[in-house]
């Protein structure tokens, strides 16, 4: 009884961690993993997706339709600064830094004078459980099987769809899938999009659990580089084995000294894989393989 | 009439113009300024943004009525980001090139330290309208914001005494939290309570699931939540879903970030605060101050503990001016050192204690209901800023410019 309550509780925490980042990662994991932009914007496309579910939801939409709200709108501004910046820096991938750190400074500060300092929160969802001495929250365990769920879909996406397919093709060798016909801008503004919408489906998700304000997304936004950066460049192999790793080295390290060791356990871990493996999990992996 | 007479009285009438725009403009052209450093963005704006919108009421105010001794009163003030590095920036710029006659400035105790050298080394006049965790023992100083033997002593042993005695801290990890948790744990023991816990959160961490889960582990009878920032106000949140329903007790929620606002019910229910000032006092000075606040800026969300802090610390400067008959410092002092700088404010008398210059206050313990309405169980008035005195620092006899901690007390002497 008592060693099943540990278990169950480290077993919660690890899925909490490895949802927090695999789902703030994700949409990075497309747009910088994959396409190579260096998207410091990350964050406040998770604030606009948090915003926007928020906002649905106080209109009266129920959660999840205001979740998908969030996401869609999230994509459609992902494909609007991908026209407007994005795409006439893809061969400059150290000025996208300082356009989308512009960017993010812009939609801070812009949602701070047009929306105000805060937005009222919307309430967790389903409640609560007990096992053991302890008592948890139901939404955290719908958030682990978002970031599941996240994952899978990612995979079935980018290896078993025509869409992925060319996504992929596109990425690698441009100028190849372009005279085979493929419309690579396009195909760009599409990958953007998606980056962009699962960055606006994490703030949807987190909406509910957390504090409403025009910085939310600089919560997000070291787990998600980080997650990338040891991930490397493959969206699925690369993000899920990262996510899981970090995840049992923060959950353990904060549950054994607190928070502030996680977070340098997290950091010690990041330094120790990238040493190890200069082109991330994923470049490991897929190295092994062939 | 000559040529030269014509000129002479051209001239007459050119002096007389002049002499007329030399007696008139000082009244107009010689303002005391006032240097507002505040964050009006970043992670505090959501709790700081009200503070420079009531300087600017009470400038406001002032300035309809005639100024300060027949000055206007001018703001000069700069957004400091929340970022400690431009406090210090904007610091020596107000001092330096905008030769401000005082300046009020910050929110953080990180923020305070880091400019508060600055204030020293180029003499200034700086007011710091905030709580916080007490000690600062610096004659270049005022402090209009409420400190632990105010905010710790009235709460701590209420809360003990009703929901019991094992206490567990969580608390954002730099000074302010640190040196308050400290002062939580003195006065837990000296009431015969236990700690049974505590953890220090790094700022901008929103992810509380393992905190929760150890404060659960350590069953105590009530949290005190000592977070900062709006990242940590996601602990409620997090903390009702996962039912933790333990009273929490606080010296800065609700009377800074207004979480009770922002958050959706139940989720700061039994949460106790013990504050100088919120909008939901229920005095006619309260209503009044919140009826002016609202009508000039009718979109505020919310009239905190540090806007009145802010808007009380305009009058009393103003107050010590024109009893000093001058703006500096050392002749303010002066009348500070007299012991009489009192004012009603809107949450009743306040006094400027000579030795260690912070504020005596009304202290109201504020309570969040289920459906987070609030009601005052208790009220305190008259708390003094004591420990400071008591514990060695005067200011009107010497000023060390230093922060003291009851771990870390003025030298005796």
């Amino acid at each position: 009884m008592d060693i099943a309550t540990h278990v169950f509780s480290a077993l919660y925490q690890f899925g909490d961690a490895f949802a927090f980042l695999v789902l703030s990662a994700c949409g990075l994991a497309v747009i910088f993993g994959m396409m190579g932009v260096i998207n410091l914007a990350h964050g406040e496309f998770i604030m606009c997706g948090a915003y926007v579910t928020a906002a649905t939801v106080h209109a009266g939409l129920p959660l999840p339709l205001g979740i998908l709200a969030g996401t869609i709108i999230s994509a459609l501004v992902g494909v609007l600064v991908e026209l407007a910046v994005i795409r006439h820096l893809y061969d400059r991938p150290l000025d996208t830094i300082v356009a989308t750190w512009g960017l993010s400074l812009i939609a801070t500060q812009g949602t701070l004078i047009m929306v105000g300092s805060t937005m009222a929160g919307v309430g967790t969802p389903f409640g609560s459980f007990q096992v053991g001495d302890y008592s948890y929250s139901i939404y955290r365990i719908v958030l682990f099987c978002a970031a599941l769920g996240v994952l899978a879909g990612l995979y079935a996406l980018f290896n078993w769809t025509r869409f992925g397919v060319l996504a992929r093709a596109t990425i690698q060798v441009p100028h190849m899938a372009s005279a085979l016909g493929v419309d690579t801008r396009l195909i760009y503004s599409l990958t953007f999009a998606c980056g962009a919408g699962l960055a606006g489906l994490a703030g949807g998700l987190y909406a509910p659990t957390m504090t409403l304000v025009p910085t939310m997304g600089a919560t997000f936004i070291m787990e998600a580089f980080v997650t990338v950066v040891i991930g490397g460049a493959d969206v699925f192999l690369g993000t899920a084995p990262a996510g899981g790793l970090l995840a049992i080295v923060k959950s353990g390290m904060t549950s054994w000294q607190g928070q502030l060791f996680g977070q340098i356990g997290l950091l010690v871990a990041v330094i120790i894989v990238v040493r190890v493996l200069p082109k991330g999990i994923s470049g490991f992996v897929l190295r092994e393989r062939t | 009439m000559s040529k030269s007479v014509l000129r002479g009285l051209r001239a007459a009438a050119l002096t007389g113009t002049l002499v007329l725009g030399s007696t008139l403009a000082p009244a107009a052209e010689n303002p005391i300024k006032l240097g507002v450093l505040e964050d009006q963005s970043g992670d505090f704006a959501a709790a700081t943004i009200g503070k420079v919108h009531a300087i600017e009421l009470a400038a406001e105010e002032i300035n309809k009525a005639g100024g300060i001794m027949g000055r206007p009163l001018e703001l000069v003030p700069y957004d400091t980001q929340s970022d400690n590095t431009r406090y210090q920036e904007f610091m020596r710029r107000v001092l330096q090139r905008d030769k401000v006659d005082v300046v009020f400035a910050g929110f953080s105790s990180a923020s305070r330290e880091a400019y508060r050298p600055i204030v020293d080394q180029f003499n200034g006049f700086a007011f710091y309208n905030n709580q916080y965790e007490g000690g600062v023992c610096d004659g270049h100083m005022i402090v209009t914001g409420a400190v632990p033997e105010q905010q710790f002593s009235t709460l701590i042993p209420y809360m003990m005494e009703k929901y019991g005695k094992n206490v567990y801290t969580l608390a954002a990890d730099y000074n302010f939290g640190q040196i308050s948790a400290e002062w939580v744990r003195k006065i837990v023991k000296e009431n015969g309570g236990k700690m049974a816990g505590e953890e220090f959160i790094p700022l901008g961490v929103s992810q509380f699931s393992q905190s929760i889960q150890n404060i659960q582990k350590a069953k105590p009878d009530f949290v005190v939540t000592l977070l900062v920032g709006t990242a940590q106000a996601s602990y409620y949140e997090q903390a009702a879903s996962a039912n933790v329903n333990l009273p929490m007790a606080s010296s800065v929620n609700v009377g800074q970030g207004y979480e009770h606002k922002r958050f959706k019910p139940p989720s700061l229910k039994d949460m106790y605060v013990t504050t100088n000032y919120i909008e939901e006092i229920d005095s006619p000075r309260s209503k009044a101050f919140y009826a002016k606040f609202k009508a000039k800026f009718p979109s505020e969300p919310y009239v905190n503990q540090e806007a009145e802090n802010s808007y009380l610390a305009v009058y009393l400067y103003k107050q010590m001016v024109e009893r000093a008959k001058s703006t500096k410092r050392e002749d303010i002092r002066k009348v500070i050192a007299v012991g009489d700088v009192c004012m009603d404010a809107p949450e009743g008398k306040v006094c400027i204690d000579p030795k260690s210059q912070h504020m005596s206050h009304t202290i109201y313990l504020a309570k969040v209901g289920a459906d987070h309405s609030i009601s005052f169980p208790k009220t305190w008035e008259d708390i003094k800023p004591y420990w400071l005195g008591d514990a060695g620092c005067d200011l009107t006899k010497k000023d060390p410019m230093a922060q003291y901690t009851p771990s870390n007390p003025p030298p005796k002497p």
